[in-house]
């Protein structure tokens, strides 16, 4: 059995060696503002293309109604972009705060990613402000055009925050001479091979996180008896956004999977609680890792190999393989891993479901059963999401830029984290409070508030 | 000027970007904790709203810029700041936050004493974050952050003579170009009373700034001497009378009311001071640490440069069309039923 060595070259950090005995909390801390942000960023990728879609067809087909929609659902954007702009603010101080050894260290190595991001989130909050604002201002035509930026934004802005990540976890563009970072060449960093799967895979996500969540608003509307065109209007744009979504997610899920097995063998064993080296690797649905070990849980026999490689005999290089300071706590990335995968096959099967019916039957699905199951999804496709991170974030542990710096070393030395921890714990529940207080108040206008024109609520 | 000089140049452009935008915004929230009793505040409270809504965003973006910018370019003086700095940072960072959603909610507040508390936590973090990001501006100048790994003391880097003069210098900055902005917006509007409120606060905040600013030399003699003396020599003093030059110039354009002159004086003020701070430090960025000795590798600094041109370039248009929108009243308020 060949030993995988992970440490390829180590380096030292730039700021020296860290002393940080609460390690664990300055990553929770982190952990938080992410749990916080990244819902948001879905809603940045995705929801201006739902907004610009619902203004297309006010503009195609002069119905109020339409316009009414992309006006209210516009202001839930502007609303959810600027508690993304100070979520985002947390997060880029905390690079400093909390991690400036890998900053000091790496910052020149993957640091350009964020100085186009920086433009990209300009862009945004340009064209959110003035296509939020300028609804009356604007030709219909040219409005609807102010939003292309926004939509565009939303792509390249995440491209270049994943293209991080992707560098994290599949580093590129720097040798090491001597300890020390060199030749960095930044555009290879950029351009890593782990950008373009991570990019797809959470793109995909925010399309499918908030057609979930926006159609669990109406399913409970729609579950409470109020079915008029807006409803309906609302319901059929975001489930049918999030129920082509879904089963793509498989595809792409799959691709992301196998990257992984190629390239960081040891997060994929991970994934199941491999120990040893095996060929014809098997999964379990359930159970816990213990002792090196599966307990309990519904075997799959090679499902693992076949999952990683298309191939029911291939071997799967196991945790063992490497010395325990450089395994990921398997626990935590196989729960998040499974329950990902369980929600994401519940919501391409939700897709499927609805897509059949429309298909035969040209109308929405007839069952309680069907909205209720929406109306869960909006939670349960948020916990996907996250858990889909945590799965690649805590599997590239114990390792902050995979194989040549340990998170230990990146981290601050400043003592105080725990004040730090309730401070910032304070605001996140305070921002939460103020979302939901400001969506329902939003919500509790009649959509006639958004227009002069009368709506047509009456199915015809 | 090397590669590393001209993203040094970029950076303080950012800083004086933020400052003569952001910092309004901040000093919006200032006018709004001493505007009086919610009655005969309202309309100012109103005001501040109606400017502020469509930009803040935007305006608040220069300041991932800036730190964006300081990783790429200066890594190693990025990671020795804001670890040594974190109290400042954490602090900065909960205010700003606060006072976004503040912002955002007051908007939508329906009863009194609702708005009477967000209005309070949006005018309190609004003095908190400029006073903290200054005070840690003011701990580098004063040469009290080391390099290393949270090297420097968390609080006395910050909190002491230099800190707190530059963070309550900040405060008033802000404070003076948000009463000009929106007195201009108050000109405009057609509201008389508001107009004439602004000019004497713009007057009041901007005769106080000066006389700190002043008072803050001597304080920077005693704290600060080798900024004091980078400040009074040589390009630094330049900048410094630069400045003197126009901010006395900005208060005489406000005072004969020409509040659209007097904006883009007060941020040629705001940009000397900042250049003359760089000035006066350079070559040193943190103490043993040059700029040269800072920088990103020449690969990087290359395509950091290229990649900020050309951000630059597709992002300024759009910047200025939508400044040019919202100075004008052209765009109108989106969160209110009609």
């Amino acid at each position: 059995m060949q030993a995988l060595t992970i440490a390829a070259a180590s380096v030292t950090g730039a700021l020296g060696k860290p002393e940080q005995h609460d390690l664990l909390l300055v990553r929770e801390l982190q952990t938080m503002s992410f749990v916080f942000h990244i819902p948001l960023v879905c809603f940045g990728i995705a929801f201006p293309a739902l907004v610009l879609f619902v203004e297309g067809l006010w503009i195609r087909t002069g119905d109020a109604l339409y316009k009414a929609m992309a006006k209210r659902w516009s202001k839930v954007m502007l609303i959810l972009f600027a508690i993304g702009v100070v979520s985002g603010t947390i997060l880029s101080f905390e690079m400093g705060l909390l991690w400036p050894n890998f900053m000091a260290t790496f910052g020149d190595v993957f640091g350009l990613a964020f100085g186009i991001e920086g433009f990209s989130f300009f862009a945004e909050a340009i064209f959110i402000a003035m296509y939020v604002y300028g609804w009356e201002r604007f030709s219909p035509r040219r409005h609807l055009l102010l939003g292309v930026p926004i939509v565009i934004a939303g792509v390249t802005g995440s491209l270049m925050v994943i293209s991080v990540n992707g560098w994290m976890n599949h580093p590129a563009g720097f040798d090491v001479v001597g300890g020390r970072v060199a030749n960095v060449d930044p555009l290879a960093a950029l351009f890593n091979s782990h950008l373009w799967h991570e990019l797809i895979h959470m793109y995909v996500a925010g399309y499918v996180v908030v057609g979930c969540v926006v159609g669990a608003v109406y399913a409970r509307t729609w579950l409470r008896g109020n079915r008029d065109r807006y409803v309906r209007t609302g319901l059929i744009v975001a489930v049918t956004v999030a129920a082509l979504a879904a089963p793509v997610q498989f595809v792409v899920g799959d691709w992301a999977g196998r990257t992984v097995a190629d390239d960081q063998p040891i997060k994929l064993a991970a994934f199941e609680g491999v120990s040893d080296t095996t060929r014809g690797a098997s999964l379990h649905l359930g159970g816990v890792y213990e002792n090196g070990a599966v307990r309990g849980g519904i075997k799959l026999p090679k499902a693992l190999s076949l999952l990683a490689q298309h191939d029911p005999d291939a071997l799967v290089p196991g945790l063992r393989s490497v010395p325990a300071a450089d395994r990921p706590p398997v626990n935590v990335v196989r729960f998040s891993f499974q329950a990902m995968v369980a929600i994401g096959t519940l919501l391409a099967l939700l897709g499927i479901a609805y897509v059949v019916t429309w298909w035969r039957h040209r109308r929405l699905p007839r069952s309680r059963w069907f909205y209720r199951l929406l109306v869960a999804s909006g939670p349960l496709s948020v916990v996907a999401l996250l858990a889909g991170w945590t799965t690649t974030e805590v599997g590239r542990q114990p390792w902050i830029v995979y194989g040549f710096m340990r998170t230990s070393e990146g981290v601050t030395a400043a003592s105080g984290i725990g004040f730090a921890f309730v401070v910032l714990l304070a605001v996140y529940l305070a921002l939460s409070v103020a979302i939901v207080w400001l969506l329902r108040r939003l919500a509790h206008r009649a959509p006639q508030a958004e227009v002069r024109e009368e709506l047509r609520l009456r199915p015809a | 000027m090397s590669l590393a000089d001209v993203s040094l140049v970029l950076i303080a452009a950012g800083m004086t970007a933020y400052i003569v935008l952001a910092g309004a915004d901040f000093g919006g929230g200032f006018w709004d904790l001493t505007a009086g009793g919610a009655q005969r505040g309202r309309p100012a409270r109103e005001l501040v709203q109606r400017s502020m809504g469509p930009v803040w965003e935007t305006n608040h973006i220069w300041l991932i810029f800036i730190l964006v910018l300081t990783w790429t370019a200066f890594p190693v003086a990025f990671g020795s700041a804001m670890s040594t700095l974190y109290v400042a940072g954490f602090l900065a960072v909960a205010g700003i936050v606060l006072r976004g959603t503040a912002f955002a909610l007051r908007g939508q507040a329906a009863s009194l004493p609702e708005a009477r508390l967000l209005g309070a936590v949006f005018a309190l973090s609004s003095v908190l974050a400029p006073f903290c990001l200054g005070a840690a501006a003011g701990a580098i100048g004063s040469g009290r952050v080391p390099v290393g790994n949270a090297a420097g003391d968390p609080w006395g880097s910050w909190l002491n003579p230099t800190g707190v003069l530059v963070g309550i210098l900040a405060v008033l900055a802000g404070a003076y170009l948000a009463a000009v902005y929106l007195a201009a917006d108050a000109e405009r509007a057609g509201l008389d009373e508001l107009r004439r409120a602004f000019r004497t606060r713009a007057l009041g905040a901007g005769l106080v700034a000066g006389a700190v600013a002043i008072a803050g030399l001597f304080v920077l003699r005693g704290d600060a001497p080798a900024l004091f003396e980078g400040l009074t020599s040589g390009a630094g003093l330049v900048c410094i009378v630069l400045s003197a030059i126009a901010g006395v110039t900005t208060l005489s354009l406000v005072w004969r009311g020409r509040f659209a002159a007097a904006r883009y004086v007060a941020a040629a003020a705001v940009a000397s001071v900042t250049a003359g701070w760089a000035l006066a430090q350079y070559p040193q960025l943190l103490p043993g640490l040059t700029v040269a000795q800072a920088a990103a590798p020449h690969s990087t600094l290359v395509a950091l440069l290229i990649s900020a041109a050309l951000g630059v370039l597709t992002i300024a248009p759009a910047q200025l069309a939508l400044y040019r929108m919202a100075i004008s009243g052209e765009l109108s308020k989106p969160i209110e039923s009609s």
